[in-house]
């Protein structure tokens, strides 16, 4: 009997194994052998050269820079993200009149696809098309180069994903927020807690399973943002914003070697596993 | 490691590493590369069998490929399925099919990319199919030029997009200027900018995108060309882009920047936008694909002209698309008969020719269109003159945004006036020689 349960249980369980192996494991173990070979893409596998890929990412000028930008792109995205996200949560958690537009109001953007959102802020951004420039002249103000300089392309591009994502954030934290039950204000009232100090003292510290899942969603997707940059900026101008994912992109698509591509994505797997695992760790502590 | 309701922005960032996992698995299956077409005997003139053929080609020329491929089903027994594919995608989607071997019967190819592809094997060789053309001559000598490698020849032209000037007439006679005067060295193209410029409120000289490496070696290489001197050296190892010439000809940019002469946006123009901005007909005169001319207001007053020298002469970017069968195609004598018969005289006539395109080849310009169409004769006569650089390594030194070029001349166009462009042009050559 224990017999045919635990081969009911293999048998229940061997699709999702079967998934896991084709689609995880043996692309993994085939990004690790690439990584360690001569694999341009129109001609394919030419042999081991290890460690050769990897020897070429230290010697890659735009690896380090690249390196710098994401994480400081990720810092801005999570901090604005996390903070929006949250005080939107907060406005609209009250059932009060009114609120169920703003809940669906603010998670509108959340449906679009993320390179149609970006085409569309390039519309916004653009000198030749779009009706920004326009309407500064309107107000009598100095028509702005949304993507011409550094610090404008990463900025407007922080404002697309902000806008993209609060709300999708916003309604993971709402669900947090509606589990805590109503009666521990009601103490903390009748103890004579102020507003702030029932937020310190009882929203946040219960809400932290909900922001920790923010936490970890919202840097893991910055460190491999991708989409936003290739279409807003192409990593311009002057390679001020180009990510890590790009230089994989350009390694496999521009520069057709899909071992040197591999070989950037095996060390950017190998950081992500470890801030993961740290983050993990550090949210489970809290408990 | 699981990521329980991933939303969307990480699947998509994600995405990138999964199309490479993709990738991954095709080349893997591909490895021990050899197979391709089994042994077909060339039938020299092409077999009309009612075979089905697959077709790919890219959105920028889409316009041209479709009405050749429409009149060729309506016409033939062989029916040809077009896919057109987003023009920023192409080299990916093509790269990716070729290591995989899985490639359409007939695929066109931005002709500067053309190189990495026919060494690559990616294309049959047609050498003796070409060969055995009456009008073989008379086919676009620089198209045909890059085609070829190791004396084979693997491509023929299938769509041409030559580099040419425009100039708003209208505006050249509000201007003081001759509109039946077009400039013929690049100062007084430069002179003619600021006197358009010089109308005020929202006229502008010119534009170009300044942050788009394809738009700059196409536009601004033909002067370089006319004047003599060349961009590379003859095996596309080396770059030549800090001779005298070149400088020159980024001062002359640079010093209509300075002067607020360029219509605003030309500093993060990366190449979606540039050829958007002259029809709405404030522009002066600026240097655009030839295919433009087909898309331009009919009540605009345009005129068309060589990109002039520095001192003279005339030169132009011979772009546009090359096509070939691919070295994996089970048909391709059906394939050569959509080939010869697209470069047949009434097809280049009567399908390109009269929608104002340039042909293919250059022994039809005294057709019944171009007599009234004096503008698309000046670009079809170019065709002799132009020049397709050839390079293996093009795309990634020239059209991706994070090559080599794109630093060197946006330090010679926006950076310190004074900066040594010999370090960055040390690794053009460094790119260009990988």
């Amino acid at each position: 009997m224990r017999y045919s349960r635990k081969l009911a249980g293999a048998a229940y369980a061997a699709p999702v194994a079967l998934f896991v192996l084709v689609f995880f494991v043996a692309p993994l173990l085939l990004v690790g052998r690439m990584s360690a070979s001569d694999w341009p893409l129109l001609s394919g596998d030419m042999g081991l050269n290890m460690p050769a890929n990897y020897e070429a990412i230290a010697d890659n000028p735009l690896f380090w820079p690249a390196v710098g930008f994401t994480l400081k792109y990720t810092g801005i995205v999570v901090v604005l993200l996390i903070g929006l996200s949250l005080l939107l949560a907060l406005i609209v958690a009250d059932r009060r009149k009114g609120s169920g537009f703003f809940r669906s109001a603010y998670f509108l953007p959340t449906t679009l696809g993320l390179a149609s959102a970006s085409l569309l802020f390039f519309g916004f951004y653009s000198p030749a098309i779009g009706p920004l420039d326009p309407l500064m002249e309107f107000f009598g103000l100095e028509p702005v180069s949304w993507l011409g300089t550094p610090t404008a392309a990463l900025w407007s591009t922080v404002v697309l994903i902000v806008w993209k994502f609060a709300g999708f954030f916003m309604i993971i934290l709402l669900v947090g927020l509606q589990s805590i039950p109503p009666d521990v204000y009601e103490a903390a009232r009748l103890d004579g807690a102020s507003r702030w100090q029932s937020f310190a003292h009882i929203t946040v510290p219960l809400l932290r399973p909900a922001l920790g899942l923010v936490l970890i969603l919202s840097v893991t997707g910055s460190l491999l943002a991708f989409d936003q940059f290739f279409i807003l900026t192409k990593g311009g101008p002057d390679n001020s914003t180009v990510t890590v994912v790009q230089l994989i992109y350009r390694e496999a698509f521009q520069r057709f070697d899909l071992g040197a591509a591999a070989a950037i994505s095996v060390v950017v797997l190998a950081a992500l596993l470890v801030l993961n695992l740290a983050q993990f760790r550090a949210l489970r502590k809290d408990h | 490691m699981r990521f329980p309701n991933r939303p969307n922005r990480v699947r998509r960032a994600a995405s990138a590493v999964a199309v490479l996992s993709a990738a991954a698995l095709l080349a893997a299956s591909c490895s021990g590369k050899g197979g391709g077409a089994p042994d077909q005997e060339v039938v020299l003139e092409g077999v009309d069998d009612g075979t089905t053929l697959t077709m790919w080609t890219r959105a920028a020329t889409e316009a041209q490929s479709q009405a050749l491929v429409d009149a060729y089903n309506a016409s033939h027994e062989n029916q040809i399925e077009l896919t057109v594919i987003p023009t920023d995608d192409y080299q990916t989607r093509v790269g990716t099919a070729a290591g995989n071997q899985e490639l359409p019967d007939l695929f066109a190819l931005d002709v500067v990319f053309a190189p990495t592809f026919t060494t690559a094997g990616a294309y049959l060789d047609i050498t003796d199919r070409i060969d055995s053309l009456e009008f073989k001559d008379t086919l676009a000598p620089s198209h045909l030029d890059v085609g070829t490698a190791d004396g084979r020849r693997y491509l023929v032209p299938h769509t041409l997009d030559l580099s040419v000037l425009f100039y708003n007439k209208d505006l050249y006679a509000q201007a003081g200027l001759d509109p039946e005067q077009p400039p013929t060295t690049l100062a007084e193209f430069a002179e003619h900018a600021r006197a358009v410029d010089a109308l005020g409120g929202d006229v502008e000289g010119t534009f170009f995108g300044g942050n788009c490496g394809g738009c700059f070696v196409f536009t601004w290489w033909p002067t370089i060309w006319a004047e003599g001197a060349e961009v590379m050296n003859e095996d596309g190892t080396e770059s030549l882009l800090n001779s005298p010439e070149a400088q020159e000809v980024y001062a002359t940019y640079r010093g209509l920047v300075e002067d607020g002469i360029v219509a605003a946006g030309h500093n993060e123009e990366t190449g979606a936008t540039w050829t958007g901005r002259f029809p709405e007909g404030n522009i002066g005169v600026m240097p655009m694909p030839s295919t433009m001319l087909g898309l331009m207001p009919e009540d605009m007053n345009i005129g068309v002209a060589p990109i002039p020298g520095l001192t003279g002469g005339q030169s132009t970017f011979v772009g546009g698309d090359s096509i070939g069968i691919s070295a994996n195609s089970e048909h391709a004598n059906q394939a050569w008969d959509f080939l010869r018969w697209s470069l047949e005289e009434e097809q280049q006539v009567e399908l390109l020719a009269a929608n104002g395109d340039v042909m293919a080849r250059t022994d039809l310009a005294d057709n019944e269109y171009y007599a009234t169409n004096p503008n698309a004769v000046v670009m079809n006569d170019l065709v002799q003159v132009g020049r397709t650089p050839y390079s293996l390594n093009f795309g990634q030194t020239f059209n991706d945004p994070q090559g080599p070029w794109l630093p060197l001349v946006r330090e010679a166009v926006y950076g310190d006036a004074n900066a040594d462009l010999a370090a960055l042009n040390e690794d053009v050559t460094a790119s260009l020689a990988s």
